[in-house]
């Protein structure tokens, strides 16, 4: 509920409001793949609605011509108009598929931001391994600057979405995914995992706020004073299942902590822990923390 | 123990809504059965319906179910319009998510196996045999068997309601949150046993068709005369034949990792649940087509039908069917571009898949014009299927859209996604169900359907559907993920508000509906269908009478050309006369049985044992149910014959009516 009116703002998810360059271009190739379609799809509607009128049965102008059932230049060139839109549309995809790769490099002058993302039932752990702090909850990125990602998951498959920013990637337990973003105006946003991952699910989303850089580092430097540390001993209380969890840092982060999930060095997160009525095998919940 | 995990707190009693609805449920269908048995309704419905080998009844009982579970699921979509409606700015809503994640699951599971599949099989066992010139399927009885194992499936999901649970996973129990570690409950194991029941029925049912359609066409029946709906169907069989057995290893692996601690998909020791993914669609992406051919068929039917022509470009729309077939094979990475997979593997597959719409895009414009140059009737299957080629052209524009990469990779797993596909698999498989049923109505049941009660079921429905999925492709621009079970951006709200009132009025149309089946079966002799020829129909199921004889045809059609049917009929209305009357001879027909129904009473006892673990309740089933095998084997007549008087008094009356009709329109203009 705090995440509502933080967010109280003019659409905080919205992939045609973009606040990045990757979620720019991702609009961009939307619009232009939608006009191409256009350009056949309303054609092809007008026509319908045309013949259905037209042709009716109490239509008496209209010709009734029941031989026409072939004709060789109709069939060309009802196979030929498909066939050159996706030629079309098939470079579109070819090339924003290369162009707008997850795992591609934003090429800038700054140097990146290396964010570890670790989804868990069901929050989110963000590790700043250049800052030597991390957050649950909660993404702050500094404006301008490229963000790669390294995403994996404790338990079940998520996605990690922050609309505006673009690009959405899975994390999944034992792998690593990476992704590439950038931020390129102050914004607070919504982000979520767009992959069903269990009852906690609709609380899994964060703010995603970008920063002024040296609002980013203060914002660094300031968690690095408070809080706990997080070690395997704090990360085997956090994969614990909990839902609706309220946005913290963490003081330091034990290094390779990150590695140590995706290797599975740190064991998958245990899963739900108490039954119903009685019965462990039916329907069985988790505490709310 | 006796009952395995099975106790007392299995009855979700602390749950009202479930009871509640279990409890309507029983009491409807207690109602039922005391009608039944009060009016003395069992035998005939033993002999004639339950036990029944007729592809046109097991047509009918497939349909039924089907449409039995489209209200099903059409409730749990109410729920979860609402719940979304309901739940927001710090509201909880009504469902708490252990049951809000059951009735989403249950709705994607029951509107896919047990609405939308039956409801086309249905429609493909009824009509393919008769449009074929034939008397049945190849295998009767393993059609019979298929239906029951189907409705077995169907009757354990609906069981999860109030023993136990159903699967929380969504309708495709995605690994890991599908392994006994997250999802230690009976639910999924519900799923596992529900769908691999069903599928075996799915799977004999896609033998069986192929079979009728390659083996045993009419005499002069070549490929190329076949109906565009045999050609449908028999791509959709063939899908069937082989998309199948990869959902039922899967669901198989799936299972070995619950029960026997195997690690196919789990997190652990090697398990790679990316392969469940790709495994699952590799099924699912042709599931699609497998349930869109079948409506591509119908409306192939309808259109030409009340055009009054031929349909345009015949071997165009088989090459368009055939290719449409092959290629829905290559496009399954389509549903997961997010995960990672590299440029070079989501370009081919973003390639592949809008390449597939090439084959629509044909079907479309061949439909196009076979209305031009029509004469075009506007009855109610005719306008499903306008409403159809509008809808069907946006969905597919749409799903060109998620079909590019860097576009899904901001619409994946959103309401824009949600949209897209029920806007085909509304807009496509469940308009061309409604068109088949009131097309093919009044050849199943000897009376039309009322057509002012269609109208009024229409209308609503399709203005409930442009709302409903219009106000879920903004909001999923808007950034709103799938399977919320409470919604914390205020700018979504208004448009699940809009959504809610679509499913209002699709309400409307659904009520409509029934009605109009009620007032048709009250009004049924002002509707009476006496020629069999209601539409003035273009292909052979048109030639019998309505309702059909058991063996379908009084002598086997003689097939010359396309249109077999069109073109006797036009002879007849030239020459003011019928042809000459045929010599008639004696009839083998397939005996009744009720292997099958038995046969899915075990598969549905070995189901319920397997999920809450009573293994000897198992072995038992398991017992019975080979034992009905061995005696069905056993069985000594197999057939037996109709008598020349009974073929030549059905075909007698038969022709006695078209001769009154020929004399009825003798003068108009033809």
């Amino acid at each position: 509920m705090a995440l509502a009116g933080l967010l109280a703002g003019c659409a905080p998810a919205s992939v045609l409001a973009p606040e990045g360059a990757i979620a720019a271009a991702n609009r961009t190739i939307l619009l232009n793949s939608l006009t191409i379609m256009l350009a056949i799809v309303i054609p092809t509607i007008v026509a319908i609605l045309g013949f259905a009128w037209w042709f009716r049965a109490g239509n008496t102008r209209a010709q009734f011509r029941p031989e026409f059932v072939y004709s060789g230049r109709i069939e060309m060139i009802v196979w030929s108009i498909p066939i050159l839109v996706i030629l079309f549309l098939g470079g579109v995809i070819w090339v924003g598929s290369h162009d707008l790769d997850p795992e591609r490099p934003i090429p800038s002058r700054a140097r990146p931001l290396e964010v570890q993302v670790v989804s868990l039932d069901w929050k989110w752990l963000f590790i700043y391994p250049g800052q030597g702090m991390a957050s649950v909850n909660n993404l702050v990125l500094p404006v301008g600057v490229p963000v790669r990602f390294r995403l994996t998951s404790a338990s079940v498959m998520n996605s990690f979405f922050v609309p505006k920013l673009g690009s959405q990637i899975y994390a999944m337990n034992g792998m690593e995914t990476h992704l590439n973003l950038i931020a390129d105006r102050a914004a607070r946003m919504y982000g979520q995992s767009a992959h069903f991952s269990g009852d906690g699910f609709s609380d899994m989303n964060f703010v995603a706020a970008a920063v002024p850089a040296a609002q980013f580092n203060a914002w660094a430097a300031q968690a690095r004073q408070h809080g706990t540390a997080l070690d395997a001993r704090g990360y085997a209380w956090l994969a614990r299942q909990s839902q609706g969890v309220r946005p913290y840092t963490y003081r330091a982060v034990q290094p390779g902590l990150f590695d140590a999930i995706v290797t599975q060095r740190l064991g998958p997160a245990p899963g739900p822990q108490q039954g119903r009525g009685g019965n462990p095998h039916v329907s069985p919940g988790t505490p709310e923390t | 123990m006796m009952l395995g995990k099975l106790d007392w707190s299995a009855i979700p009693i602390d749950q009202p809504i479930p009871l509640i609805a279990a409890a309507v449920v029983m009491i409807g269908m207690l109602g039922v059965l005391g009608w039944v048995t009060k009016r003395g309704y069992w035998p005939y419905l033993w002999r004639e319906w339950i036990t029944s080998v007729d592809h046109k009844r097991i047509g009918v009982l497939y349909t039924m179910l089907g449409i039995l579970m489209l209200v099903r699921g059409f409730i749990d979509a109410i729920m979860m319009r609402t719940q979304q409606s309901l739940a927001t700015g710090g509201s909880p809503g009504y469902l708490p998510p252990e049951h809000y994640d059951q009735i989403f699951s249950a709705h994607g599971t029951i509107m896919i196996f047990f609405g939308a599949m039956p409801f086309v099989i249905g429609l493909m066992n009824f009509v393919v045999p008769l449009q074929l010139g034939v008397r049945d399927v190849a295998f009767p009885t393993l059609n019979s068997v298929s239906f029951w194992l189907t409705a077995s499936g169907a009757l354990l999901v609906n069981v999860s309601l109030v023993i136990g649970e159903f699967a929380r996973t969504g309708w495709l129990p995605y690994a890991p949150l599908s392994e006994t570690t997250y999802s230690p409950g009976v639910g999924v194991d519900y799923y596992l046993w529900a769908i691999q029941i069903s599928g075996v029925g799915t799977l004999m049912s896609g033998i069986n068709l192929v079979t009728t359609i390659l083996k045993i066409r009419a005499p002069g029946m070549s490929y190329f005369r076949m109906p565009m709906f045999c050609w449908t169907a028999l791509g959709s069989n063939m899908l069937i034949v082989a998309a199948f057995p990869i959902l039922t290893a899967t669901l198989a692996m799936l299972t070995l990792d619950r029960y026997g601690g195997f690690h196919f998909f789990t997190n652990e020791a090697g398990g790679n649940m990316m392969m469940f993914v790709n495994l699952i669609w590799a099924w699912g992406h042709p599931e699609v087509y497998i349930l869109i051919l079948p409506a591509f068929g119908i409306f192939s039917e309808v259109i030409s039908t009340f055009s009054g022509k031929p349909l345009f470009g015949y071997r165009s729309m088989v090459a368009a069917t055939l290719f449409i077939v092959v290629v829905s094979f290559f496009v399954w990475l389509h549903h997961f571009f997010t995960m990672g997979a590299g440029a070079d593997v989501n370009a081919f597959f973003g390639i592949a898949t809008s390449i597939i719409a090439v084959g629509t895009g044909v079907k479309i414009y061949n439909w196009l014009f076979t209305m031009y140059g029509g004469r075009i009737r506007y009855p109610t299957p005719m306008l499903w299927s306008m409403a159809f080629l509008v809808m069907f052209v946006i969905g597919g524009m749409t799903g060109v859209l998620l079909a590019v990469p860097p576009a899904d990779f901001m619409l994946h797993n959103s309401m824009f996604l949600v949209a897209h596909f029920h806007n085909v698999i509304v807009g496509g498989v469940v308009f061309g169900a409604f068109a088949g049923y009131t097309f093919w109505f009044p050849k199943a049941f000897g009376f039309q359907l009322d057509e002012r009660w269609g109208k009024i079921a229409f209308w609503p429905s399709i203005g409930g559907f442009v709302l409903t999925f219009g106000a879920l492709y903004v909001v999923g621009l808007e950034g709103m993920t799938r399977r919320l079970q409470h919604v914390e951006v205020q700018e979504w709200v208004p448009w699940l508000h809009v959504a809610l009132l679509g499913v209002g009025f699709m309400m409307i149309g659904v009520a409509a509906q029934i009605v109009q089946l009620v007032v048709s079966i009250r009004d049924r002799e002002r509707l009476r269908d006496v020629t069999g020829d209601p539409w003035d129909g273009r292909s052979l199921e048109w030639s019998t009478a309505s309702p059909p004889p058991f063996f379908n045809f009084a002598v086997q059609p003689d097939v010359h050309g396309e249109e077999v049917y069109w073109g006797i009929k036009q002879r007849a209305i030239d020459e003011q006369r019928l042809g000459p009357e045929p010599e008639y001879a004696p009839i083998e027909m397939p005996r009744n049985t009720p292997t099958g129904f038995i046969t899915a009473f075990f598969a549905t006892l070995i189901g319920f044992a397997l999920i809450w673990h009573i293994w000897w309740l198992a072995a038992l089933g398991f017992v019975g149910a080979y034992a009905t095998f061995v005696a069905f084997a056993w069985r000594e007549e197999e057939d037996y014959e109709v008598s020349v008087d009974e073929v030549a008094s059905f075909d007698r009356a038969r022709r006695a009516a078209r001769a009154a009709w020929l004399a009825e329109r003798d003068g108009q203009p033809t």
